[in-house]
């Protein structure tokens, strides 16, 4: 027995993907594998350790609890799609890596989304929320302390304050 | 004047790529390739009667599938036994796929290869197997009493049993004017890196060449495995690390069988197959470590210093034991810590359970043997009604004594004898960081607002940069660039980063010329592995020598081209020039060239070297004992082991009501001799600190009696997210360097998650009153140790109150 393929137009940083998946097909198995933007990695698959998290029309969500089917009318943002326009490293990115906030990196790319959705909601967070904001996403590598260091630079470089 | 990079905070030159999502994790690469689904066992212990794979070669994609009864050759014997030792007398090591028996949930049974993982999850799960449950042998005291067997050759469960001792321990406890006994457990938890077992591999027929990338801690072990398993040659097999998505120990066993089963199938079959561990499967078919059962007996004197001490330990190292002795050797041996007891006296067996297998776990059996050692110090203290911070003082090896000789034989079956250190003044450190001496104070402070709250503190002393050996190669091209590679391989270390600044400051080249390979068995043959906190001492020191070999040839070919005394020279900013006159200089890429006299003039370099005739032109233009090119390749061999050490002390608060322990304070003293990179050092002791958290407070494998993981997800075990950690980590370094290495270096990888389980139970029974034998602790679990504390104290209502919360210590105490 063959699988039924649906035809899906997925928009991912700002670019339109048309993929044949079958309907149980992962977001996140979309994007790594048929889009083939190995970015968004999977940690567990069952929407806990937040590595997989992109944004959905701006908000957070953890692709490994969406199909791929479903994700047709949304703007995807990938961490492939966190660069600033010139190319250089955005805002989140450039803090993570001034404050030492990722040793292997693979838990990176959901902490860059999280962030990039929280400081937009809020843009000049105190250490609590700054915490707070972190607070859903799982790091075996960091302790968290220069993540949280991270979010404070990424206000700071972002304007926040001003 | 180029600046020196050693010890700089230099950011690391991984990151750019990792946070742009250009990183090549295993599961990244060979998009389209055939997946892998395993089928594992769902019981403990069961005999397989029979196994039908035939109702899936009717599902659509699928490939081929392998039972034990595919198997040939090779694959059919049992996975190795990787590290033997004399006492292991019972040693088990598992087959690929099971063969007629499955011994902990997870294990492998059959090996599927499909299209995509979807189609090959569909297809394991229509195999159709017979089972014949047998008894499951689950936690230490099921495998002591031997009621049943896990392995039926192996007589009372024990593979192993060691003894190691100075002196008469049992004598001098008897004549001690003062004797104690303590029964302790640590309960076991994982390593958990983010990114479980991978490995992909891709057979060329036409070169006759095997391709595997895996996600280990030992890209050379994983090439001899894979060679000697499917016998091929060792240079017809390349095992290439990727980036890897942490590691704290699982990654250095190997193989895994997957690592073994992914190449078979790719050379069967003549397509890249890939196999990348679900959440699931990293739980119960991985490893674990930590679990044992310890009992201690100390005689002391009147300042607390031992006597005599005599430890027993019981360790499930679970089904088969691939990695041997190495986890409770060092429980034996590193429970000494800084300590000098006068006669020690360790005795160990090692059990096996129908649970997944036991491994090193970042601190490998350090956490453990600083558990009972630290309990220990508690105990002695809380008799004497000394402070505790003085009777481990007490017993500290001072400063003179170094080289210190514990008499006892390490886990690389070398002497143990401690390099160099300064335990006092560690610990006056953290006293100062901590505010030890005014802690009764913040005591009495929170007290008067109805809070409860303790400190603990924990020493330890941590063999890292064990041996054999590790190696590097240095490579100058034309263009002035410095290709160093190494063996071993990263897990987010940032050893790019460490080892471009060590290669920048011996050779004088810029830092951002320097491009660290590592973990690529084509570039480095030989290696070792990622482990025991070696790789800063072993391949930091390894760079450091080949470095030193560029220099000395750079400055021969130099002094030719300059016509100048090769002692007058120096490189600086990639740079040979004569000291002093900095105007007739010749860049490291044209010395490249001339260190290579072919004819043809490639580019501008080899345009440039044009110019000078280098060598006697009376000899041959390579001379008789040496090379073309400006390469230095070197090995660090060291004698023994270096010791690194630290100690940590935090303040916690325990809620009356609901028994939750908050982290107030956390700090960290610790002494890896000299930092390569302080940044990335901290980083490490950030990391290591959130998993000590973790397995003291939250992480454990509820396994059940019947030999299921309760806990088998990111849902029910318990990892630290940012909430659980403390909000800030106060750490103060003390550099001794080693005097083993040429960099002095220690290592640093493991430091912060050793102390963990002693420490809190430390802070705990501190802020509690009652003695903690057993970690990790839960709420609940300390709620049931404040009842029957207030019971034994015959007042139940009070079980929240302050006071009537301080009991005596339970264990059985006797003085002369
Ligand atoms: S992979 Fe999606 S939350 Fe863990
Ligand atoms: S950096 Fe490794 S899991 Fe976060």
């Amino acid at each position: 027995m063959t699988e039924t393929r649906y035809d899906v137009r997925l928009h991912v940083n700002g670019t339109v993907h048309d993929v044949q998946v079958p309907a149980r097909r992962l977001l996140s198995d979309a994007l790594r594998h048929d889009v083939g933007l190995t970015g968004t990695h999977v940690g567990c698959e069952h929407g806990v350790c937040g590595a997989c998290t992109v944004l959905m029309d701006g908000r957070p969500v953890r692709s490994c609890l969406v199909l791929a089917v479903s994700a047709v009318d949304a703007e995807i943002t990938t961490v492939e799609g966190l660069a600033d326009a010139d190319g250089s490293l955005g805002p989140v990115q450039q803090a993570f890596k001034e404050c030492h906030g990722l040793q292997c990196g693979f838990c990176t790319p959901g902490f860059l989304t999280t962030i990039t959705a929280g400081l937009e909601e809020n843009p000049s967070p105190t250490p609590e929320e700054a915490r707070e904001m972190v607070a859903g996403n799982l790091c075996r590598c960091t302790g968290y302390q220069n993540i949280v260091a991270s979010v404070l630079r990424a206000a700071e470089l972002r304007g926040g304050d001003a | 004047m180029t600046t020196r990079m050693l010890g700089e905070k230099v950011q690391r030159v991984e990151d750019d790529r990792l946070l742009r999502g250009q990183g090549r994790y295993v599961d990244d690469l060979a998009q389209g390739a055939l997946e892998v689904a395993v089928l594992r066992s769902p019981h403990a212990h069961a005999r397989i009667v029979e196994i039908d794979v035939d109702p899936v070669l009717d599902v659509d994609g699928v490939v081929a599938v392998w039972t034990y009864d595919d198997l040939t050759g090779p694959m059919a014997e049992p996975l190795p036994l990787l590290i033997p030792h004399p006492a292991l007398t019972h040693g088990r090591t598992q087959h690929a796929l099971a063969k007629d028996e499955v011994n902990h949930v997870g294990e492998a049974i059959a090996f599927v290869v499909a299209e995509d993982r979807y189609v090959a999850e569909d297809a394991v799960s229509r195999i159709r197997v017979t089972y014949e449950p047998l008894p499951a042998v689950v936690g230490v005291e099921a495998a002591r009493s031997a009621e049943h067997l896990v392995h039926e050759d192996v007589p009372g469960n024990v593979a192993a049993r060691l003894e190691q001792a100075t002196g008469d321990a049992d004598a001098a406890i008897a004549a001690a004017p003062h004797r104690l006994s303590l029964d302790l457990e640590v309960e076991r938890s994982a390593s958990t890196p983010l990114e479980g077992r991978g490995t992909v591999a891709r057979w060329d027929p036409d070169a006759g060449r095997l391709t595997v990338w895996s996600s280990t801690q030992t890209s050379t072990g994983v090439r001899a495995a894979v060679a000697t398993k499917l016998g091929l040659d060792l240079g017809q097999v390349d095992v290439i690390t990727p980036d890897v998505g942490g590691g704290f120990g699982v990654k250095i066993v190997h193989p895994w069988p997957e690592e073994v089963l992914v190449p078979m199938a790719a050379m069967a079959l003549g397509r890249p197959v890939k196999f990348t561990e679900d959440r699931r499967e990293h739980f119960v078919s991985s490893a674990h470590e930590r679990g044992q059962l310890q009992h201690v007996d100390v005689g002391f004197d009147d300042e607390g210093r031992l006597l005599g001490m005599s430890v027993q330990l019981w360790h499930d190292h679970g089904a088969y034991i691939p990695y041997g002795l190495i986890v409770p050797i060092i429980t034996s041996t590193q429970a000494l810590g800084p300590y000098k007891p006068e006669a020690y006296k360790v005795v160990f067996e090692s059990l096996y359970t129908n649970t997944v297998i036991v491994t090193p776990y970042r601190g490998a059996g350090r956490p453990q043997g600083v558990f009972l050692m630290e309990r220990t110090m508690d105990a002695i203290a809380a008799y004497l009604g000394r402070d505790r911070a003085e009777v481990r003082a007490a017993n500290f090896i001072q400063p003179d004594e170094f080289p210190y000789d514990q008499r006892m034989t390490f886990q690389d079956g070398r002497p143990l004898v401690y390099d160099s250190g300064d335990y006092p003044q560690l610990l006056d450190k953290l006293k100062a960081l901590v505010g030890w001496d005014d802690f009764e104070s913040v005591r009495q402070e929170a007290r008067r607002e109805g809070r409860r709250v303790g400190i603990g503190l924990a020493c330890y002393v941590e063999g890292t940069g064990v041996g054999p050996y590790e190696g590097a190669h240095i490579n100058v091209e034309t263009t002035g660039k410095v290709k160093v590679a190494i063996g071993l391989t990263s897990q987010g270390q940032g050893h790019r980063t460490a080892f471009a600044q060590i290669v920048a400051d011996e050779l004088g080249v810029p830092f951002e010329d320097v491009e660290v390979t590592s973990g690529d068995t084509r570039r480095m043959g030989y290696a070792v592995g990622t482990f025991a906190s070696r790789a800063a001492v072993m391949s930091g020191s390894a760079v450091a020598l080949a470095a030193r070999q560029v220099k000395a040839k750079a400055l021969r070919i130099a002094a030719d081209a300059l016509e100048a005394a090769e002692e007058d020279l120096e490189i600086v900013d990639g740079h040979v020039q004569v000291r002093g006159a900095p105007a007739s200089r010749l860049a490291l890429g044209t010395v490249a060239v001339l260190s290579n006299p072919l004819r043809y003039a490639f580019d501008e370099a080899s345009k440039l070297a044009t110019q000078f005739t280098v060598g006697n032109p009376d000899k041959p233009p390579v001379e008789e004992d040496d090379e073309p090119g400006l390469e230095g390749r070197d090995f660090y061999s060291p004698e023994r082991s270096t010791f690194a050490a630290g100690m940590h002390a935090v303040v916690v608060e325990t809620d009356p009501d609901t028994a939750e322990v908050k982290i107030l304070r956390y700090a960290v003293v610790h002494d890896c001799g000299t930092l390569v990179n302080p940044m990335i050092v901290e980083g490490q002791i950030h990391g290591g600190v959130a998993q000590g958290v973790g397995g003291a407070l939250y992480e454990r494998m509820a396994y059940d009696e019947s030999g299921q993981l309760l806990n088998a997800s990111f849902m029910d075990f318990l990892m630290p997210y940012v909430t659980e950690v403390p909000e800030r980590i106060e750490v103060d370094h003390l550099e001794t360097p080693s005097p083993l290495n040429p960099l002095g270096i220690k290592g640093a990888g493991e430091a912060g998650v050793i102390p963990s389980a002693a420490l809190f139970a430390s802070a705990i029974e501190d802020a509690e009153g009652i003695p903690i034998r057993r970690m990790p602790i839960s709420p609940s679990e300390l709620y049931d140790l404040r009842r029957k504390a207030a019971e034994n104290a015959g007042s139940v209502e009070n079980a929240g109150s302050v006071e009537s919360a301080r009991s005596e210590p339970v264990e059985t105490k006797e003085s002369r």
